[in-house]
């Protein structure tokens, strides 16, 4: 038996889009994410985050999970699973959800496409058919069908895209607003783009048949070549993410359902997206764990921090004093934000410490040797970046 | 639109003892029946012209206190003295003869232990009595009730003594054939001792799980287990619970078959607030309160989008198919049982633990057995009503009979199956089938259907470890409140069970009452 039928169950996913993005994944950086061969970066990661920030890039999003879930139930088995008023959603629009076990904490986040009265796309980070399947027993009418395989998706964030967009005569793309979902003509297919992403720029989502995959990107990457287009990879798309704010999973929260030891996982208040549980609503998952929660408060809550300095806080505790006497948290997500040129972090802190002060320890390295400094964190309300051009309609042209 | 403060779902015995206590508390009850009769599974009906059964046709732990609280025998309900035999019948006529005060027809040394053996059953059931008239303390729960009744259980079990709490924990998982090969060494004793072990569970005597503490469950009553029939048969039960609810003004509607619960939801969350008929009328009531079985409450009544995933799913989960089968038949005549003078006993045709374990072993891929184990008792003997005049009613519960029949049941499996238990049975009562006018088999499917049990199951959910005490029907509606507010159940599917009981009635007017 050779290697290759050995394993061959084992070998990865290669996305719709593999071929080209092989081509220029100079450094041969994969990693892996849902069983599909997936970059980390391409050439190099800092290059990539200020394509993003300055022109425009590609993320592949093809692992990402995609279900369609259709039929005269489908609105009612969605909105029992996600702690938002889905009813208020309307047609080709998205919208960012959560969802939770019955003990509120968090199983995943992720966007429901409302496509049609009883169609709705649900996309999230990790596979959850299996709960999809759960949360649909007893609702007759309602399907659910697993597209992740054959639905192809790139993420294509940045300043430039509109005007690449544009260029590609995608009728009324200047329409589009954020969280809108439009069908454009594209190579005798309809092309879906929805204007979302995460970056927390301006960005497009675009969503097509596998066969058309390539066809997409090459047109994208002939039109781009002029507007700094370059593809981007994980570890570019988790500065974007941190800078504007986002969550990620494994960083900020882990999975309910994965998670063994008690209270390791996540309520939506502990991770600051109490705006996402609507108490209006008479039931959803995790409903009445989470009055409790919203009326006990939650014991950490996740915080935006600006830190004095310019050492990444990656990994440090967090206290409440400078002695580091008073350990009152953990830090996320940490880095040098050039977009903003500040020292920023995401950490879970203790409810009840917010309002005192708040250092972080962080540990360096300088060639070889260790240092370690106690810096003084001040807590940001507001997502570190968030230029207007993101929210603009129709963005500007370059 | 009427309005009540108490609307209760199903008439069985369950829901007839919670319409009492709630309707004597001063309470304005309405009590819904689907079908005709009240009584459920408990009612008498006519199966044939002049010929009437009930499913549950006898009564082994109807509490005393029930009868006293609700004046029963002021409404006709006479608690009989006597208890029947459990018969272990054989072929030869060496049947096995078991009372309540103790063996014969087995060699002297068996006669010995089991006085051993039954009394120390007794003390482990007399321990446990307590726990079934009580609401189970939630896990996690820490009010002082709850705290009590937890030390209670402890308590209980460490008065036992040493020796006997070991033994009560060993026994009660314990598979019931190795509790029977430990004590006994007659075959025909070992499989009629432990009948009331299995008899409408999914378990067979090597099956691990909890076959012991259901035969202690059943030995809750007055005649430590032995069935007894009252004047006037299992109705009469069923007419003094009706006639003491109408006594305290219980509204009593039949023929009503409840299509939804219908439900309050608005941001304060979701409650019951009434129910809405077959017919689409709508009658409202403080609360609601089923006593259907759990999937039938929930997952019909209720419905998908007022419950939580988990709770659901656990519902759903719940095992429920049934594998008991009941078999009536219209007799023109006494039947002879050879080597049987009083025929007004309960009989097991069970030869050995392995024909039942064999039997289930059939069942439980889906195929009716080869050789069916049976229980039979001729009600018309104690209550003469129950037949015309001369005629006779012999009734069986039929072990293992699936749910889930490979290929499904028909009107000619059905009839196959009939034969074979009247081939069976004519063994053991020479001439019998001749004098059967008329048979009438009720599969699990069939009691699902006109029953309105889900599965078909006596106990509207296995009485199983996982599924008893603090876990039935499933955490969040084990102590009869429900996740939805204003919504109660009091039906078998709760603390402690099924059989003609009525604790889960009487545990959940006592939640609803304090």
């Amino acid at each position: 038996m050779t290697t290759d039928t050995k394993f061959a169950d084992e070998r990865l996913k290669l996305s719709p889009f593999h071929d080209r993005q092989a081509a220029l994944n100079l450094r041969d950086s994969w990693s892996v994410w849902n069983g599909y061969k997936f970059a980390d970066y391409y050439y190099d990661a800092e290059y990539e985050y200020f394509c993003v920030r300055n022109t425009c890039g590609t993320y592949d999003i093809c692992p990402m999970q995609k279900y369609l879930i259709e039929g005269d139930a489908a609105e009612a088995m969605l909105n029992r699973m996600v702690t938002r008023d889905i009813t208020k959603l309307k047609e080709h629009r998205v919208t960012y959800v959560c969802w939770c076990t019955n003990e509120g904490r968090m199983i995943d986040d992720g966007t429901i496409f409302k496509l049609g009265p009883k169609k709705f796309m649900l996309t999230c980070g990790s596979p959850s058919l299996a709960w999809l399947k759960k949360a649909s027993f007893g609702f007759d009418a309602v399907e659910i069908k697993d597209i992740t395989d054959t639905l192809a998706a790139l993420s294509f964030q940045g300043p430039t895209t509109f005007s690449v967009l544009k260029e590609m005569s995608l009728k009324g793309i200047e329409d589009l607003k954020p969280f809108q979902i439009g069908y454009y003509d594209f190579a005798d297919t309809k092309l879906m783009i929805s204007r979302t992403g995460f970056t927390g720029d301006l960005g497009y989502e675009l969503w097509i048949e596998n066969d058309n995959a390539l066809e997409l990107w090459d047109t994208l990457y002939e039109i781009g070549e002029n507007y700094g287009i370059q593809p981007y990879g994980e570890a570019a798309t988790n500065m974007a993410r941190l800078e504007a704010g986002f969550i990620m999973p494994y960083m900020e929260f882990n999975e309910a359902l994965k998670t063994v030891h008690y209270q390791h996982d996540q309520t939506p208040f502990e991770l600051n997206l109490g705006w996402l549980v609507d108490f209006n609503k008479p039931l959803f998952n995790g409903r009445q764990a989470l009055l409790l929660d919203k009326e006990n408060g939650p014991k950490y809550t996740l915080t935006k921090l600006d830190i004095e300095g310019n050492k990444p806080a990656e990994g440090s505790y967090i206290y409440g004093d400078k002695k580091c006497s008073l350990e009152i948290g953990y830090v996320t997500s940490a880095m040098w934000s050039p977009a903003v040129k500040a020292n920023i972090a995401m950490a879970m802190i203790k409810t009840e410490y917010l309002h005192g002060e708040i250092w972080a320890e962080i540990y360096y390295e300088k060639e070889l040797r260790q240092y370690d400094k106690v810096a003084r964190c001040k807590i940001k309300e507001k997502p570190f970046w968030a230029p207007s051009r993101a929210r603009m309609t129709p963005p500007e042209k370059y | 639109m009427q309005h009540f403060d108490t609307i209760i779902i199903g008439g069985g015995h369950n829901g007839l003892v919670c319409a009492n206590y709630l309707g004597k508390a001063g309470q304005k009850v309405l009590l819904i029946e689907a079908s005709e009769k009240l009584g459920g599974l408990a009612a008498t009906r006519e199966f044939y012209p002049g010929f009437k059964a009930s499913v549950a046709h006898a009564i082994n732990q109807f509490p005393e206190k029930i009868v006293s609280d609700l004046n029963l025998t002021r409404f006709g309900y006479e608690q009989s003295s006597r208890s029947m035999k459990n018969i272990g019948l054989d072929l030869e006529g060496n049947h096995v003869f078991v009372t309540q005060d103790g063996l014969s027809g087995v060699s002297d040394k068996e006669v010995r232990q089991y006085d051993l053996y039954i009394a120390s059953l007794k003390r482990f059931a007399k321990a446990l009595q307590p726990f079934w008239m009580k609401k189970m303390p939630a896990i996690g729960g820490n009010t002082i009730a709850e705290i009590l009744t937890f030390i209670q259980i402890g308590l209980k079990l460490k008065l036992l003594g040493k020796k006997d709490m070991r033994e009560l924990l060993r026994v009660a998982s314990l598979p019931a054939r190795d509790l029977m090969d430990e004590n006994f060494d007659s075959d025909l004793l070992k499989a009629t001792l432990s009948w009331d072990a299995l008899v409408g569970s999914t378990q067979a005597p090597r099956s691990p799980n909890n076959s012991i503490l259901t035969l202690l469950y059943r030995m809750a009553g007055n005649h430590h287990g032995h069935y007894m029939l009252p004047e006037g048969g299992v109705q009469s039960l069923i007419d003094a619970l009706t006639d003491a609810a109408k006594s305290v003004g219980v509204e009593i509607r039949c023929d009503s078959p409840v299509k939804k619960i219908s439900i309050k939801a608005d941001k304060n969350g979701v409650k019951a607030e009434g129910v809405i008929l077959d017919g689409g009328e709508e009658i409202t009531g403080d609360r609601v309160i089923s006593a259907l079985d759990p999937k039938q409450t929930f997952i019909n009544l209720v419905g998908a989008e007022h419950l939580e995933i988990e709770f659901l799913n656990r519902i759903n989960r719940l095992r429920t198919d049934g594998y008991v089968a009941k078999l009536h038949l219209a007799l023109s005549d006494i039947p002879n049982f050879t080597g049987i003078e009083t025929l007004d006993d309960r009989f097991i045709i069970a030869p050995t633990m392995d024909t039942i374990e064999f039997a289930w072993d059939d069942a439980k891929y889906g195929q009716c057995p080869e050789n069916p184990v049976i229980e039979i008792v001729i009600p018309s003997l104690n209550s003469p009503a129950l037949s015309p005049e001369g005629g006779h009613v012999l009734s069986a519960n039929i072990m293992y009979i699936p749910y889930r029949k490979k290929g499904g049941w028909s009107e000619e499996s059905k009839a196959h199956l009939v034969k074979k238990l009247l081939n069976t049975l004519d063994q053991y009562s020479p001439g019998l089938s001749e004098k059967v006018i008329h048979a009438e088999l009720l599969t699990p499917v069939d009691l699902e259907k006109d029953w309105r049990v889900t599965g078909g199951h006596w106990h509207h959910t296995e009485l199983a470890l996982d599924q008893m005490l603090m876990m039935r029907p499933t955490y969040e509606a084990a102590q009869y409140q429900t996740p939805v507010d204003d919504l109660y159940i009091c039906g078998a599917g709760c603390h402690p069970g099924g059989g003609l009981m009525g604790a889960a009635g009487f545990n959940a007017a006592k939640v609803i009452l304090t």
